[in-house]
């Protein structure tokens, strides 16, 4: 079940997305979040699901790879989704008791969900196809401006990609521990929610521990090389946009341009 | 306790690309008592079998019968089997996480449902099967201990729980000979007093020689030799080819032989050795 994780998972292929600049796809990602706030109407949404499939079958990423990540925020749809149905003032379409659903209530729903999948998937396949290392480069690179007023980047950027990094090998971690702990007669499936979570403290502790551990290690093994930080680092293989990243740049702002001219082509409407 | 395992197969990441089988039809009979070496290379799934035996992984196909009663029966007792069958795992000392040693090891038989008074009894009892029984480390912080005696307290963790079985998953990775000879030590003594059936898992063929009565080795998922020590040390040229080499006593011996001396080539320990090449003068 843990294995399920994807977030932050790398996954290797040769594709066109894969050998894009990260800025590209730093830049194609934000853009993607925005187009989907854009407006809510039907094309907009399908305009939306194009390109995302378009996206994903140039990415050669598994499909079922890249819908295995909805499993974790399930919850958070059911609940944005029951929000929206029972919370939304506007004309009634069914009522029983106290509760009641309006035909806005159900259209903001079904909205919700397929935004909040659509965002899961798009942003999810930033980092199935960028390794860490690349996408480091690129925020260092994309947020270079803020050097200027003495933010370190660089070391914000290297924060995150070790955290990133670190995801897949702590899950790894938790289901031994967990196993360990289960071997011992632990049980974590019954029970109520002070039980339940009172079952964590043998997880969690043992966990902790280790990411300390970890960290420290790191830490060593970076300093023994003498990391210290950007200053005077110079890059191995430095970022160089090519053809293909500015034909990204290109496709990106046309879907931009597309997306705005199907809300003023619907004038805003809610559908 | 007899456990029975009828061609069991296990595979991960089933229905993706990365489709691995890490056990392909194992079967096996471990008999009360025994106490056997299980080895393998890295990814030999010897880690998944053992996973198999107290239930925490289900073969995808094929049975595991203890006395009989197959584990996947409707309604079987799984915390009743892991406290038969102990599963201490690889570096078991990441598992510690009470404020001291004693309580740590009380967290099996409280699990069980033992009282407060009767873990402590069988914690104590489990604490002084691996030499640490004495108040000093009741009341130690486990973070505290040395990383042998931080194992020793992760094996008595599991110990407490009074297993009919134990199995050890590498108990010896990432110690120093000293501390090799500890474990393995300790592990034979506690096979001899609690007449427990004991499986040792390793990829060193030095390590368990000197102890097993049986050994398992695996490769690729499947089951390539079952026999004594003996028996398998034979087949030394094929244990090669599966990355795994016999104990040192046993290329020597056979050197010897080639080179027409009169030695028994079945010795595995150094004074068997010695002793059958002494009858040479």
């Amino acid at each position: 079940m843990l294995r399920d994780i994807t977030l932050g998972q790398y996954y290797p292929a040769q594709s066109v997305i894969h050998k894009l600049d990260p800025r590209v796809k730093l830049a194609a990602t934000l853009v993607y979040i925005i187009s989907l706030f854009i407006g809510m109407n039907v094309e907009i949404y399908i305009a939306a699901a194009l390109f995302l499939v378009i996206t994903v079958k140039l990415s050669k990423v598994p499909v079922s790879y890249i819908t295995r990540g909805l499993k974790a925020i399930v919850l958070l749809i059911i609940f944005s989704a029951a929000f929206n149905l029972f919370l939304t003032s506007g004309e009634t379409l069914v009522s029983f008791g106290p509760i009641t659903i309006t035909k806005e209530g159900a259209r903001f729903a079904v909205f919700m969900i397929i935004r909040l999948i659509f965002l899961i998937m798009g942003t999810s396949l930033l980092t199935l196809t960028t390794t860490p290392n690349n996408l480091t480069d690129g925020l260092e690179k994309a947020f270079a401006i803020l050097k200027v007023v003495k933010v370190p980047v660089h070391e914000i950027a290297m924060m995150m990609s070790i955290a990133l990094r670190f995801i897949p090998i702590l899950v790894d971690e938790t289901d031994k521990i967990m196993k360990a702990q289960m071997a011992r007669g632990a049980d974590f499936e019954t029970g109520n929610i002070i039980r339940r979570s009172k079952a964590m403290v043998p997880i969690l502790v043992p966990l902790f521990i280790s990411a300390f551990r970890r960290a420290n290690d790191l830490a060593m093994a970076m300093e023994a090389r003498c990391y210290h930080g950007s200053e005077g680092r110079t890059k191995m293989k430095p970022l160089k946009y090519t053809k293909r990243d500015a034909c990204g740049y290109i496709s990106l702002l046309l879907y931009l341009a597309v997306m705005i001219g199907l809300n003023i082509y619907a004038g805003g409407r809610v559908i | 306790m007899n456990i029975k395992a009828e061609h069991l197969m296990y595979v991960y990441e089933a229905g993706t690309g990365y489709e691995k089988r890490a056990l392909d039809d194992v079967t096996c009979e471990i008999k009360g008592g025994e106490f056997i070496g299980l080895i393998g290379h890295t990814g030999s799934g010897k880690s998944t079998f053992i996973q198999h035996l107290n239930g925490l992984l289900k073969a995808h196909s094929g049975d595991i019968k203890v006395d009989d009663v197959s584990i996947y029966s409707p309604g079987y007792n799984m915390i009743e089997l892991r406290s038969n069958v102990g599963l201490v795992f690889q570096y078991p000392e990441h598992q510690l996480f009470e404020s001291d040693v004693l309580k740590d090891v009380c967290f099996g038989p409280r699990n069980l449902g033992a009282s407060k008074e009767e873990a402590e009894v069988l914690a104590k009892e489990a604490l002084a099967s691996v030499n640490l029984g004495s108040e000093r480390f009741y009341k130690a912080s486990p973070f505290d201990l040395s990383g042998g005696q931080k194992r020793r307290a992760a094996i008595a963790g599991v110990l407490a729980m009074k297993p009919k079985v134990l199995i050890l998953d590498e108990p010896t990775a990432g110690l120093d000979p000293k501390g090799r000879e500890e474990i393995l030590g300790l592990i034979s003594q506690i096979h001899k007093d609690l007449k427990i059936t004991v499986i040792l898992v390793s990829h060193s063929m030095e390590d368990v020689a000197n102890y097993v009565d049986r050994l398992l080795v695996m490769d690729k998922g499947v089951l390539a030799f079952d026999g004594t020590p003996k028996e398998v040390f034979r087949h030394y040229k094929e244990l090669e080819k599966l990355g795994l080499a016999a104990p040192q006593v046993t290329y020597c011996m056979n050197d010897l032989k080639a080179a027409g001396m009169d030695v028994d080539t079945d010795a595995i320990t150094i004074s068997e050795a010695v002793e059958s090449i002494m009858k040479n003068f």
